[in-house]
């Protein structure tokens, strides 16, 4: 146990050298409203979406009481146990009954409690959420559903506390993928997909929910879905991530721009549909791409972007499009700094690629 | 701490290192405890495991266990009794669950009062329905054996299921039907114009082409559209009850499924969550004996369905489901208690697919056919429905035979007009995916329709630009 604790400890304390931020000059974002951390904004959109729609319903593993990472504290004293409750442990039941819920005209707002436990709702969420439109004609749609699970490294998660399953979802037509990257992020895009009219997976950075830090306005607001941000601009590269990922990468362009390389650091936040054109855009302007993402790097969304762009920017490409990922082993626990693609394998592979 | 861990499972492990490390406002054993009953289970039970006779499993004992004179355990979720008798719950019951019938092969009544009676426009409209249904599938049955559409499906033996229950719930009771309900939708006014746009896939389907034939759906008639995947219709029935919960309607979800379903995942999943979230559904298993190739046999062990609505905690029956009179009484009383109540009920209805399982299939490769002649002629339940509806005389040699000639008229011409009917055009590829069409998407159809252009020869040419 204390070697445990002390492992813990460790971990925490390289979280906390995590710096986080996602501006252009490395500081904290600015937004005005209260400063917060992403745990408490994604709270706040829950509240939102609850206060605003009668027809709204959260519900999960443990969420009455809170949920596991304090993401639905007090929602259920305020709405009613009727519209925050407990489902049993059962994620392929979380999902049908959050496509029936939201089939009936309701905004459905399901809680997988790890994104590594999202796999027994496969089926529900490929075969059925993901056509439930399509199939019928338009006749049903259960758009109003939302499933919103932690993913990402954490530090000591290992296998199953750990994975980073975007790309599966993201081969599916009929759903959306968002991961944000920061509290203000995450309210923004998950009162957008919590008010969406199509289905949408929501992965949260489970690393940030305490560490990201920064202002986010009290009100309602949305952020638009399949719309990229460029959040670094520079001239030499252009990087691609989205959710945790890009406070590393943040890092990453920070020293390479110490030895004179400009970097431009975009957030895809939708991954599918996804914005294809801001990315053609600044490849085009810098003529170089670089990706990166915790899962594994084979079948990865990063091979999709990147072969779209070689598509579209070929003739402007001045070295290949680089990939900086996990590795393509299960998500390991005393591994983890091993597996993980870090900030000096992302600067090695930004020179690697401006010097090709 | 150390013996919590250890016993817990990976998640809890996980949210206690989250505690240490993370978490500064809560008790860890208040987190910890909550909303879980099989942690309090090992909390009460591992101590006197791994301390026996030692001091400290005196403690946790007496901690627990304060009056050990006290006949009962008060665990979470209710008080249970202490017995000294080691017995284990036997696999199965000594005798099968019987079920509950109305009407004897003989078309007579054998219970003068146990069961819903028939108003006499209803049951003769159940009956024409049950002989539509039979002319529908004899007539697309041979349509698909001449290649005019590509699959079928029949519910041959299981008539009086989705023709009686149908009949006994309200129109706005939702159903989520598997595939071999048709005649639900058929008592509930979908024509068989409808059914045949729907098999050829024309422009004027509802589901626009896109799916097999039998996949029919019908907002119209509060018909959720057919998907292939076997039971994954039943936790989606339970999220609908939910809603109509919500909604203090006066209505529940009614969702259909074969003996072979029970053995998916989500039929559990649905069947534990229906109970625990109070959701007015009712269940109805249609027990054919057989899934393709697969007899109940092979299914599943105990007696068949009916007895795991128990262990849900779900109020169960077992009825004859080609007994039109007991369907109809059953499921018209299932659904007043799923409704009254707020609770789901399940039903398993005895029945059997007389016919193959699609026209993929040849059940004689793995069933005997006299087991098929058995039930198609001792057990039929369109014949034992007539013969009560005529010693009521309520029904009339002549009546039946008009109507066979008008549906079969009227089938013939609904293939014919459906089959000149145009495709869909090739937008509806694309539409419906979202909401709105997509960047990429769009994308993709301008370089399609320019290959379209290319090599038109490649592309049917029913199906309009």
């Amino acid at each position: 146990m204390a070697s445990v604790l002390r492992r813990s400890q460790t971990v925490l304390n390289s979280l906390c050298r995590r710096q986080f931020s996602a501006s252009p000059d490395g500081n904290l974002t600015t937004h005005g409203g209260k400063s917060m951390n992403l745990y408490s904004a994604i709270n706040q959109a829950l509240h939102i979406a609850l206060e605003t729609d009668p027809r709204a319903y959260v519900f999960g593993e443990d969420v009455g009481f809170g949920g596991v990472f304090r993401c639905t504290t007090g929602l259920a004293d305020r709405y009613g146990k009727d519209r925050v409750f407990n489902t049993p442990l059962c994620e392929q039941g979380i999902v049908g009954f959050g496509i029936g819920l939201a089939a009936m005209g309701n905004r459905a707002i399901a809680e997988i409690q790890f994104a590594d436990y999202i796999y027994p709702a496969f089926d529900q969420i490929v075969n059925e959420a993901a056509k439930f439109r399509y199939r019928s004609g338009n006749q049903f749609n259960c758009g109003g559903l939302t499933i919103r699970a932690p993913y990402g490294a954490v530090g000591h998660g290992g296998h199953y506390h750990s994975q980073s399953p975007e790309a599966f979802f993201c081969h599916v037509p009929g759903i959306k993928v968002v991961i944000p990257r920061s509290p203000y992020q995450a309210k923004g895009l998950l009162l957008s997909c919590i008010r969406d009219q199509n289905p949408v997976v929501f992965f949260e950075p489970k690393w940030l929910y305490r560490l990201a830090v920064e202002e986010v306005p009290e009100d309602d607001f949305m952020l638009p879905l399949s719309v990229a941000e460029v959040i670094r601009e520079g001239s030499d590269i252009t990087l691609v991530g989205w959710g945790a990922q890009l406070s590393v990468m943040e890092q990453a362009c920070i020293d390479a721009e110490k030895e004179g390389i400009s970097c431009e650091l975009i957030d895809l936040r939708t991954l599918i549909p996804w914005d294809k054109e801001t990315v053609e855009a600044s490849v085009k302007k810098t003529g170089r791409l670089l990706i990166s993402h915790e899962a594994p790097v084979t079948g990865g969304f990063g091979a999709e972007i990147s072969a779209s762009i070689v598509e579209r920017c070929f003739l402007r490409l001045e070295a290949p499009v680089s990939r900086v990922c996990g590795l393509d082993t299960p998500f390991p626990l005393v591994f983890e700094p091993f597996y993980m693609p870090t900030k000096n394998k992302i600067l090695d592979a930004i020179k690697a690629t401006v010097k090709y | 701490m150390i013996r919590f861990l250890r016993r817990s499972s990976s998640r809890n492990l996980f949210f206690g290192f989250l505690n240490q490390n993370l978490r500064y406002s809560e008790s860890p054993v208040a987190v910890r405890f909550s909303g879980r009953q099989t942690e309090h289970h090992s909390r009460l039970l591992w101590p006197t495991c791994r301390f026996e006779s030692t001091e400290a499993a005196r403690h946790v004992d007496q901690l627990y266990l304060p009056n050990h004179d006290d006949q009962e355990l008060d665990f979470p979720g209710g008080k249970v009794p202490f017995t000294n008798e080691m017995r284990f719950i036997a696999e199965s019951t000594q005798k099968r669950v019987p079920c509950y019938r109305v009407l004897h092969e003989n078309g007579n009544t054998l219970t003068s009062n146990n069961f819903t009676q028939l108003r006499k426009d209803v049951a003769i409209k159940m009956y024409k329905d049950m002989i539509t249904l039979q002319t529908m599938d004899t007539i697309f049955y041979e349509a698909q054996r001449q290649g005019r559409i590509s699959f079928y499906l029949t519910s041959s033996g299981e008539e009086a299921i989705a023709i009686a229950s149908a009949a006994a719930l309200l129109p706005d009771d939702v159903v989520l039907a598997q595939y071999r309900e048709p005649g639900v939708l058929l008592w509930r006014g979908f024509t068989l114009q409808e059914f045949a746009n729907q098999c050829f896939g024309n422009k004027d389907d509802h589901g626009k082409g896109r799916q097999m034939p039998i996949h029919y759906g019908s907002n119209h008639h509060n018909y959720f559209t057919i998907s292939s995947p076997l039971g994954t219709q039943l936790p989606q029935a339970v999220g609908i009850a939910y809603s109509l919960k919500m909604d203090r309607k006066d209505a529940c979800a009614v969702a259909y499924f074969g003996d072979g379903t029970t053995s998916e995942g989500d039929f559990h999943a649905a069947l534990n969550l229906a109970a625990v979230l109070g959701a007015p559904v009712v269940f109805i298993c249609r027990n054919n004996g057989w899934a393709i190739s697969t007899s109940v046999q092979e299914q599943f062990r105990s007696d068949g369905v009916v007895v795991k609505g128990q262990g849900y905690g779900i109020r169960s029956i077992r009825i004859d489901g080609n007994d039109a009179l007991a369907v109809y009484s059953a499921v018209r009383r299932a659904r007043s208690m799923a409704v009254a109540e707020q609770m789901p009920i399940l039903i398993e209805a005895l029945t059997y697919r007389v016919g193959h399982h699609s026209t993929s299939d040849d059940s004689s490769k793995y069933r005997a056919i006299d087991e098929i002649e058995y039930w198609k002629m001792e057990r039929n339940p369109v014949d034992r429905f007539a013969k009560w509806l005529y010693s009521n005389r309520w029904l009339s040699q002549e009546d039946e035979s008009n109507h066979k000639t008008t549906v079969k008229k009227q089938l013939l011409q609904a293939i014919r007009n459906a089959e000149k009917t145009k495709k869909p055009p090739v937008s509806e590829l694309f539409n419906d995916v979202y909401d709105h069409l997509p960047k990429n998407l769009e994308e993709q159809e301008e370089i399609l329709r320019q290959t379209m252009k290319r090599y038109p020869q490649d592309y049917p040419s029913d199906v309009p630009l």
